[in-house]
Formats: structure tokens, sequence, C-alpha cells
């Protein structure tokens, strides 16, 4: 049954999609007072899940691009990702059914309801990431078969543009990426026109309720004076990704950044209290692998998250900083994101990694 | 030699010192008009070391007034927030987010207008000086006193507000004008909510520091007077009077320096007892260790530069019941002199138990000396405990820190803490604050977006920290003092051509020459 997107929802989703954001995908708290806006003013939003969508619908993936670090300056005029998704809809000469998220990670889950709420279409209950993942090829769409063009690019000027690159999704995110440095380091697209039945094959599934609900769990649990680490493991078992577990508690001491072809990467290791255990993690804007003493304990696409240690707040990379006392949580990602082809896009590979896959729920912990 | 004063909500503290010798300490009673409260404090400082005021060389003052002001909603002027950064940012208003009262308690006006730039400068869009104009017609209208100007990415590129900020005075004659790459940081919002808040206290910043130098001049003193800042840096009054802003987290700061110099640690916990909370804070190199996240005062999200500080409901005056024991949070505040058992009242206080336990001597002991010695005991070790925990929660590596107690109530912390050890509880503990006005420093500091080529990394840094002393150099610091205290740098993610966020501080100590009123230090901002 379709749901409502309410305004006391949407602090609980930005929390769980900040869990999901794997250290990225920006802060979600402007994209959380832009659909606050909406709401207030009266607009509404409709979640659908993927098998309430029909058959023929087109579905459009919508979502914001570049650094999120700007987003929080130069704060968009609201009209941007809509205007995007009409330019789309031009180029298609369709009208759009229902969109969905790129990615349930970060301020990306934000943007797309912010579209929902203005154009007043549905919003699919799923995404394409499951996380927060630096490229737009890396989406199952694409994996599993769906062209990302022609996508539709569109600044704060309302200046757009489309490109088309037919079905090579990784050139389609090179050229988006040169006009998005262009059009001032933040642009809103809208891309991967789709059917519904190709949602229902190739779309996460769940994962807006996901975040939701992980962000409730963890808001409820620091109310009840609960462990709130517990009760994002139970509401994970119950989910598509299966599981959820503490790595290692301990503090931040060291934190390596540097900045290359746009992104960030680095390290950080965090050592136990009694400083005889550390883990260490290297991230490409998110997280990517987890490492204890040389032994890998999770590794992408499966989710490491950092989080406060008392709070179970996610705390993103950029603000990851010396002497902070954290978490590390590790995920097991949904079986549509483990398969040998979705592997080949977002696996240990594509990002230069040289330790194989292998599921976090197989690993020895410490 | 100098005066250090601090004016908090219950107590005004002074102290007189000479070069780092504490000649006098006094607590007084701070009264609702402030000025009254400093006279008498000064006249108590002359009595109990008699001293010339032409030989004061300096006065500083350290106040919770501009805060209190923001969280009472009180004498706060009209204020019309200007921003200019159209057609970006229009989804998401000026004062967006702000509690209802306080916008009508600032009759709050928002103005969005063309201009604004790009995170690499460019323009978003060209200024529009009609609209400029038009804007200012509306404002004089409304009988609006005092503007905020943001613009986007004002922080690397502070020329279009400067520009708007000159047609805007030069329109509405007499209008107080704020601008916001003075104020705060990247983050457009935080930022602009911090350019409000100042622009709504200007007024009162006025008439304050007009009564602070009254008090001073009645007192005879021609020294010159500085303001505490919430990053333990001291500002002149002229500055005060633009950015009272800058003031609101001076109190835990003061504290937390005062401790580090009665102590002589740089790198220590401080425990700040007064008669509501404890409030715990940690020191690194002598400074504050500032709060990372956004700072929400009365409901307005910010990005002032704030020390980090846990506080807990342990005070003075916190209410204790026995049994299980619990201390706190409620407390009777500065009633404690009427209600404590120690002063003939009849509620059971954290003054109380440690007179009882004969670690404080205040008030009459027998009227403490009914309780139950076990209980006694037990109370004790739960604030023990309770302290320790909180002290443990803001320690940032395995390595044991130190830990200072000062404040009026500091014999509540123990002699020794779990965790960290032997408490230090240094001579004139109890007025560390007014000591950590009176020994402030100055500050520079820069926070902007650098492009740094392939091997100008060095290059680049250098450039930023001597930018940040020298700006330190213009604010009173004496060249040879100062040093860097703080380098960050955030790669701005997902853009190539690393473009990175480069942020410096430099502190020094601030020259002491008379002359400084001439030279017009920190009035070249």
């Amino acid at each position: 049954m379709p749901t409502d997107i309410t305004l006391t929802d949407l602090p609980d989703l930005a929390r769980g999609a900040a869990l999901l954001g794997t250290g990225g995908g920006g802060d979600p708290y402007i994209g959380l007072l832009l659909v606050s806006e909406e709401l207030r003013r009266g607009r509404t939003i409709t979640l659908l899940t993927t098998d309430e969508v029909h058959d023929n619908d087109l579905v459009v993936a919508s979502a914001f691009m570049g650094a999120p670090t700007v987003v929080v300056e130069k704060i968009p005029s609201g009209d941007e990702p809509v205007t995007a998704l009409r330019t789309l809809e031009k180029r298609l000469g369709r009208t759009v059914d229902a969109i969905i998220p790129m990615e349930c990670g970060g301020l990306n889950s934000m943007i797309p309801l912010l579209v929902a709420a203005r154009a007043g279409i549905p919003i699919v209950d799923g995404d394409g990431m499951g996380r927060a993942f630096p490229e737009l090829q890396m989406e199952t769409f694409g994996v599993y078969g769906v062209a990302g063009s022609p996508i539709a690019i569109c600044d704060s000027n309302g200046h757009t543009t489309v490109i088309d690159t037919g079905t090579d999704n990784k050139q389609m995110e090179w050229l988006a990426r040169g006009v998005t440095i262009r059009m001032g380091g933040v642009s809103y697209i809208a891309e991967y026109p789709m059917t519904g039945a190709e949602v229902r094959r190739t779309a996460i599934p769940g994962t807006m309720s996901l975040a939701l609900r992980l962000g409730r769990c963890i808001r409820e649990a620091r109310e009840q004076h609960q462990d709130p680490f517990e009760a994002l493991s139970r509401a994970l078992e119950r989910s598509i990704y299966g599981s959820g577990r503490v790595l290692l508690e301990g503090k931040v001491i060291d934190v390596e950044r540097r900045s290359s072809d746009g992104f960030v990467r680095g390290t950080a290791t965090v050592s136990s209290f009694d400083g005889d255990t550390a883990v260490t993690l290297t991230f490409q804007n998110e997280h990517l692998v987890a490492h204890h003493n040389g032994r890998v304990l999770a590794i992408v696409p499966d989710l490491i998250s950092v989080l406060d240690a008392q709070t179970a707040n996610p705390i993103t990379t950029e603000s990851l900083r010396y002497g902070q006392r954290v978490k590390i949580f590790a995920m097991s990602t949904p079986a549509i994101m483990r398969s040998p082809e979705a592997l080949e896009v977002f696996g240990p590979q594509a990002f230069g990694l040289k330790d194989p896959w292998t599921p976090v729920e197989e690993l020895t912990s410490i | 030699m100098r005066i250090g004063i601090d004016v908090g909500g219950t107590n005004t503290d002074a102290v007189l010192m000479d070069a780092r010798r504490v000649l006098a300490e006094v607590k007084t009673s701070t009264t609702p008009d402030v000025t009254s409260g400093i006279v008498t404090a000064i006249a108590e400082l002359r009595k109990a070391s008699p001293f010339d005021p032409l030989d004061v060389q300096a006065v500083m003052i350290g106040t919770t007034h501009f805060i209190n002001a923001i969280v009472e909603a009180n004498r706060l002027a009209p204020t019309a927030a200007v921003r200019l950064g159209l057609p970006a940012t229009r989804a998401l208003p000026p004062l967006v987010g702000w509690p209802d009262h306080l916008v009508a308690a600032i009759k709050g006006e928002g103005y969005l207008c063309h201009g604004g730039n790009e995170y690499d400068g460019r323009l978003i869009s060209h200024l529009d000086r009609d609209e400029i104009k038009r804007v200012a017609d509306d404002i004089a209208l409304k009988g609006i006193r005092s503007i905020a100007v943001s613009s986007v990415y004002s922080p690397a590129n502070p020329e279009l507000e400067v520009e708007v900020g000159d047609i805007l005075s030069e329109h509405i004659p007499g209008v107080a004008v704020s601008l916001s790459h003075e104020l705060g940081r990247m983050g457009l919002l935080e930022r602009e909510n911090a350019t409000v808040i100042n622009a709504c206290l200007r007024e009162l910043a006025g008439h304050i520091c007009d009564g602070l130098s009254g008090a001073l001049t009645d007192a005879g003193i021609r020294a010159p007077l500085f303001l505490s800042q919430n990053d333990g840096t001291l500002m002149d009054v002229d500055f005060a009077r633009r950015y009272p802003v800058a003031t609101f987290a001076s109190g835990p700061t003061n504290s937390m320096r005062g401790a580090a110099f009665l102590s002589g640690l740089g790198d220590c916990a401080v425990i700040d007892v007064g008669g509501t909370t404890s409030d715990i804070g940690i020191l690194q190199n002598g400074f504050p260790r500032e709060a990372t996240t956004e700072v929400s005062v009365s409901g307005i999200r910010t990005n002032f530069r704030m020390p980090d500080v846990l506080s807990i409901g342990i005070g003075g005056g916190s209410r204790v019941r026995l049994g299980e024991p619990t201390v706190g949070p409620d407390s009777v505040g500065y009633r404690i002199r009427q209600e404590g058992l120690v002063f003939g009242g009849d509620t059971l206080t954290a003054t109380d138990i440690a007179v009882a336990a004969g670690i404080a001597e205040i008030g009459d002991p027998d009227l403490v000396a009914h309780l139950d010695r076990s209980l006694v005991d037990a109370v004790l070790a739960h604030m023990s405990r309770e302290i320790a925990s909180a002290v443990d929660r803001m320690r940032t590596s395995a390595t044991p820190l130190p830990v200072v107690a000062v404040g009026g109530g500091n014999i509540l912390v123990p002699d020794v803490l779990e965790g960290s050890g032997k408490v230090h509880r240094p001579e004139h503990s109890g007025v560390a604050n007014a000591i950590g006005a009176a020994i402030a420093q100055v500050g520079g500091e820069v926070d902007r977006i650098f492009a740094v080529a392939s091997g100008t990394r060095e290059t680049v840094l250098d450039a930023a920290k001597q930018e940040a002393v020298d700006r330190a150099v213009a604010a009173g610091a004496r060249p040879q003092t100062v040093q860097i205290v703080e380098v960050e740098e955030v790669p701005l993610a997902y853009l190539p051509g690393n473009v990175t966020r480069i942020r410096v501080k430099a502190v020094g100590d601030l020259v002491f020459e008379p002359a400084l009123t001439d030279t017009g230090a920190r009035r070249a901002h």
C-alpha cells in the first residue's frame, strides 16, 4: 500500500541515510531542511513499493551530483532537480510516472523527496546503490542492463544539458562530471529512464523505508537507554541486508586524506581503548575496506560506517577527526549487489583494491 | 597591571594581576545593570590591594550578556537579512528553521537578491544595484535598524558583501550592517544565522559597551577595555560593538584558560564547578578544544567557534536525594545561601554534603552533623563517578590527561579521579574565569578554499599560515609571540584539481603598550 512520508519521518530517514552513506554522500541536513519546507507548505510525498509500480510506467532516477561541501554553501533554488526531470521528459517525449532515488545513502536520500513533493509524483521505495557510491555507473540499474542515458543535468541558474552516451554508463559519468564542475561543482540530474518492470528487476527494493527504520531504531534505542548498535543489528537481520555488527569500538588515532581525480582518498585508523587492537579504514569518499593486521574485516560493496560510540550518530569521512570515540559498524549487502556482474562494477577491483571480495558475514571478526 | 572581570549570571568575579601575579581577587553579585556590579568589583579590588587606577594597563571583561539576550529573546533590535545568491539558495530563505518567537522578537525580514560566487570565484549572477536599493527602501520603510548581509562563498570572496554593505549604509542613514564573511565559516545557513544574531545584538552591544566604558571612566581607569571571545582571544570594545556574537561562549573559555594559566598545564581536562552545572572542557596547547559540530543557540543552528564543553548537572547548589543517591540536575542556584542546610535552609545540596564530609568549610557544620556518614560518603562517591565518567567521555587519547578543578564549587571534585589520577586544584581556582579574561590572547584565523596544484601543498600551507599570523598581529598580538595553534585541511570531495579547504589559526600575547588604542588595532579587520 502506498504510504506518505511525513515531517516527523524526515529526521529519522536522514539519520538512517547517513548510516547507509558509509561515510560519503554528504550530510543529509540541508536536504532535510529542503524537504521539510515542502511538507510545511502542504505538499505531500507518496512512497510506492516496487511492486506497486506498473510494468509500463516510466520511472527516472533523481539525484544531485558533485561535492556535498558545495551544497552547504550554494543551496539550491529548489527548481533544479525538477527542471532536470522536465528536461528529460521533453527529450523522451513522455511524462514520468514515478521517480526513484539514485542512492539511498547521504544527502541523495533527500533530493528525490524534494522532486516528489514539488512535481507531485510518487517516489519508489528502492534505489540503485543500496548505499552511497561515488560514480553514476555504479548503480544496479546499469549492472542489470538499463542505460543511464539520456541524462538531464541542471544547475541553479536553470541551465540544462542532456548527455546521451548510449549504453556506455561510464562515459556518461565522465562527461556529466565535467559538466558538473563547470556548473559550479554541483548539479542536479535525472537519469536511467526505465519501465516499472525494469525497476522491479534492477532496483534494490525497500531501501528508503529501511533507512527510515534504521534511523528510527537508533533514536528509539537512545530514548529508551538501550544499545543502539544491538537495535541496528536486529533491524538489519530482518531486512534484505541480512546482518550488521560492530567491528571495533575505539578512538580515531589517525586520519589521512588527500584529494585526487576528484575524490577524497585516505585512511583512518581506529584503536581500541586499551591500545591493543587497531583497525584501518581505507576510503574513497565512502569507506571501502576495513583491515586488522593486514586481514580484511569487511570490504566494498558491503557497508562500513563509523558511528559515534555513544549516540550512534553516523560520522562522514570529511568530519572524521583525531580523538573521536567511535564504533566501526559493518553491514552485509543484499544478494542483488553481490552477483559477479555487480561486483565487476562496484566490487573491490572497481576501486583498485587488491583484496578479493568476501562476504562480511564469512569473515572472522577480531 | 591588568584587571580581569567575569560577569556571570550570579557572580561577578574580578582579579587584579601584575604580569603573571594575582594581586587581588574578589567575588561580588552580578547586578541587573551590570555597570554598578563592575564598579563595586573594582572598588573591592582597590580595597583588597590598593592601586592607582592610572596604573591599570588593560581591563578584560568576559560577559554572558549577549547570549542571555538571545536565550531570553529580550532587547533585540529589528533586523533584516539580505542574502546574495539568486537564483540559487531560493529554496531555503533567510531565517529558515528559526523558532517563531525569535523571528518575532527581531521582527525578522529576509530578502533574497542576485549575486554570490561559485566555489571557484566565478559569479553565480551579477549584482543588481537597483535591486539592492529597492531592498534598502523597504528596510527603511519598515523601520529596521540593523542588517545582516550574506553572500554565497563570501568567506572566499568577500567583495560583494562589502559592496552591498556600503550601498545599504549609504541609503539608510545610521543603519548597522553586519557582514557574514567576518563572522562565520563555510556553510551558508549557519554563517547567515550567526550574522543575523550578531545584527540583532548590535544596539544592545552599544549600550553594554557604553556602560562598561562608563564604569571604567567612573573608576578613574583610562586603560583600554577588551572583551573575551569564544576562542579565548580578545577583542577591543569597538570591535565588540560590531561583533557582539563573538562573546557568546566566553564564560567556559575563560575558566579553561584561567585553569591552564594557574596550573601551568597546556594540555589537560578542566572541570569548572558552578552552582548548577559542572562544565568539562579540554585544553590543547593552552586553548579550548572547539566543537566541530554545528552549535545550536536557542534552537538556531550556527557554526560559531565554540569550545567543546560537556555540562553535567552537578554544582554547589545541586539538590541531593539520599538512598540510591542522586545529585541534580535541579539546583537551588543563587538561593543556596537561603535554602542550603548549612545556611539554615531545608534543602539538602551538594554543598551540604561537602561540609558534612569535612571537605568544605562554609556555613554552619552543626546543621549537617546529623547526616549519616555512610550516606554522605555514598553521595560523594556518586558525584565522583559521574564527574570521572564525564571527563573520560571528553578525553581523546588513551594517555592519561591531567585534570584541573576550578570554579566556586571545585571542592566537589575529589582529590583523585578514577582514570585521571590526582586532581590539580591551583591557588585562586575559584576565580579562574576572571583570570582567564585577564590573560587572554589575540588571534587570527584563515578558513578558505584553496586550489592546491600538485607539489604546491607546502607553499599554499605556508601562505595560509602567514596570513593567519598577519591577522593576529593586525589584531594586536606581539609578533614575536605569535604561533600557529591549529592547521586543518579538508579536500573537497568529488572535484578534481585538489580543491582544499584550509583552516589555520594563529595566536599571540597582547601588546600592552598604552599606544594600543591609538593604533586602531582590531579595527582593521
